[in-house]
């Protein structure tokens, strides 16, 4: 059985502190994993080592069998993996829909041979991706605030936003940071609809979040981790149950 | 006449140099204070292959160009990792360089006695000498820098660097690979730059390093910031006001005794009246006082 992502023995230290410690952990094709566990415990640290923002200490981490863990944060993503950020990222001062057409992978309007030299041709590409972008919006009910910069969206909607983008990169992995944390119980389940038909559509998702009922209701299968190591691993009733996790929480 | 002519081709110039700095400074978000040196090595690759290889205008063009736009990748560089204040100061390096090079390289540059005699440029078998024909040549030159500009801006490419201006981590996260980016708009940036520099070199057919210091690369980055950064007439307009700005001065009727001081300072106040009233510029909406003070 060949896995989408595979991750071995991945370390990362920041001083002295041991942020990922021998994690290891992999994820099917169609498979919504959830990474939960206390503050610190190096969740965002993988997502930010997986993607290349961080370089790792130690270990090896695939993606459809190439080696991502090495790699600058651009080759990562144009292999196909989207993600989203804990703090909201996006381009503030562009409009909404400017920032989904940003997302989009290998438009030729953006080698600068083609604007000049093969206009027509970046043109056609950009009306076709216009079209997608709106539609991408038109399903996440953000299309009357197509043309507002992104900054005039309540912070729910710009999480929303920020997960429509991770879907016009064309992602099939998307690793996703606290995606419906602090936003409003309508949005979450928006968001939450938007995760659970991922698998339909071929991809792959990782989320990090600390809204253990979200989590539960989305993910396949739940790792908990703490300190860098994996504590434990299994469908979310079995982790839910874990002692250990238990303890983690009430503490 | 001459005069107002003359005034029209300077604010070409300085067009040309405003909108080429807008394309790193305004739309990629790096603030640089090497726009000068640009300038200066266009000026005197045209004046020296003119004076010493007598070689066409044309070709004087595009040598300074390449030149120019190898420098860029130079000072493009450094901005991959580093950015804001520590950038700046990069770009101060950069131009305190050329302009040593420039001063101290007597034998080759001239030094502080300059290149005097440049000839007047010759295309297509014309040769340029009225004060009418450079104006027309710039304007000519004016409107391809803006076209240019125009492309870029207006394309998924432009977009992409306003994303890095705005936020180079997203950029990256979506796939863009900000680091050619930057080197390439670094690079046309200053190839445009040096174009502003031939002109000036035949129009004035005199130069000397004077033109090229680190006051000339504020002066050009002040265009930029008043006219609108990141605004596609923004540096247009900001050429046309700080350009005649200080000539309509001259016409206030002031004690000649005192002229030229208050020349500066009401001059001085204008600026820092701007930055504290309309930071963004006259055309511009994106202003480095918010992006700088945003929680």
């Amino acid at each position: 059985m060949s896995f989408l992502l595979q991750v071995g023995g991945l370390e990362k230290n920041f001083d002295g502190i041991r942020a990922l410690a021998d994690f290891s952990c992999s994820l099917n094709k169609g498979e919504i994993v959830g990474l939960i566990g206390p503050n610190g415990a190096g969740k965002t640290t993988f997502f930010n080592v997986l993607t290349g923002f961080l370089k790792s200490d130690g270990g090896k981490a695939y993606y459809n069998g190439i080696e991502v863990s090495r790699l600058s944060p651009y080759r990562v993503a144009r292999l196909g993996i989207a993600r989203t950020f804990q703090i909201l990222r996006l381009i503030q001062q562009l409009s909404v829909l400017d920032n989904v057409l940003l997302a989009f992978p290998d438009q030729p309007g953006e080698k600068l041979g083609n604007v000049f030299f093969r206009p027509s041709f970046c043109r056609r590409q950009e009306k076709k991706n216009r079209e997608t972008a709106l539609a991408l919006l038109s399903s996440s009910g953000l299309t009357d605030k197509a043309h507002d910069p992104a900054n005039a969206l309540s912070y729910g909607q710009q999480k929303l936003l920020s997960l429509v983008c991770c879907l016009a990169t064309g992602a099939d992995l998307l690793l996703l940071d606290e995606p419906v944390a602090g936003i409003a119980p309508e949005r979450i389940d928006q968001i939450l609809e938007i995760i659970r038909s991922l698998p339909e559509q071929g991809k792959s998702a990782i989320l990090i979040e600390h809204n253990l009922d979200a989590v539960m209701q989305v993910c396949d299968r739940v790792i908990f981790m703490d300190a860098g190591r994996k504590v434990s691993e299994g469908t979310p009733e079995e982790v839910r149950n874990d002692p250990r996790v238990i303890e983690a929480y009430i503490d | 006449m001459e005069y107002l002519l003359h005034i029209l081709i300077l604010i070409g110039i300085y067009a040309i140099l405003s909108v080429s700095l807008n394309l790193i400074a305004g739309y990629t978000g790096l603030i640089s204070i090497a726009h000068a040196a640009f300038y200066g090595v266009g000026a005197y690759v045209a004046a020296l292959m003119a004076l010493k290889l007598h070689s066409p205008f044309l070709i004087n063009v595009v040598c300074a160009v390449i030149l120019s736009g190898f420098l860029g990748v130079l000072v493009g560089i450094p901005s991959l990792r580093i950015r804001g204040d520590y950038f700046v100061i990069a770009t101060f390096a950069f131009q305190v360089i050329t302009f040593s090079v420039l001063n101290n390289w007597v034998s080759f540059t001239g030094g502080p006695m300059g290149l005097p005699g440049i000839p007047q440029p010759t295309l297509f078998g014309l040769t340029i000498s009225s004060h009418i024909g450079f104006l027309l040549m710039m304007g000519l030159l004016c409107a391809i820098t803006l076209w240019v500009t125009h492309q870029l801006v207006k394309s998924p490419f432009g977009r992409v660097l306003k994303a890095i201006r705005e936020d180079e981590v997203f950029a990256q996260a979506v796939g863009k690979n900000v680091a050619a980016y930057k080197v390439i708009v670094f690079v046309i940036s200053a190839g445009t730059a040096s174009v502003a520099g031939v002109m000036y070199a035949y129009y004035i057919s005199f130069i000397d390093p004077t033109s090229f210091t680190v006051m000339e690369s504020i002066f050009i980055l002040s265009i930029v910031i008043m006219g609108g950064a990141g605004s596609f007439w923004g540096p247009v307009v900001g050429a046309v006001l700080l350009v005649t700005m200080p000539e309509v001065l001259r016409f206030v009727g002031m004690p000649s005794a005192i002229a030229a001081n208050m020349r500066q300072i009401i001059y001085g106040g204008l600026l820092v009246a701007f930055m504290m009233w309309r930071p963004q510029g006259l055309m511009g909406r994106y202003s480095f006082q918010k992006e700088s003070t945003r929680t």
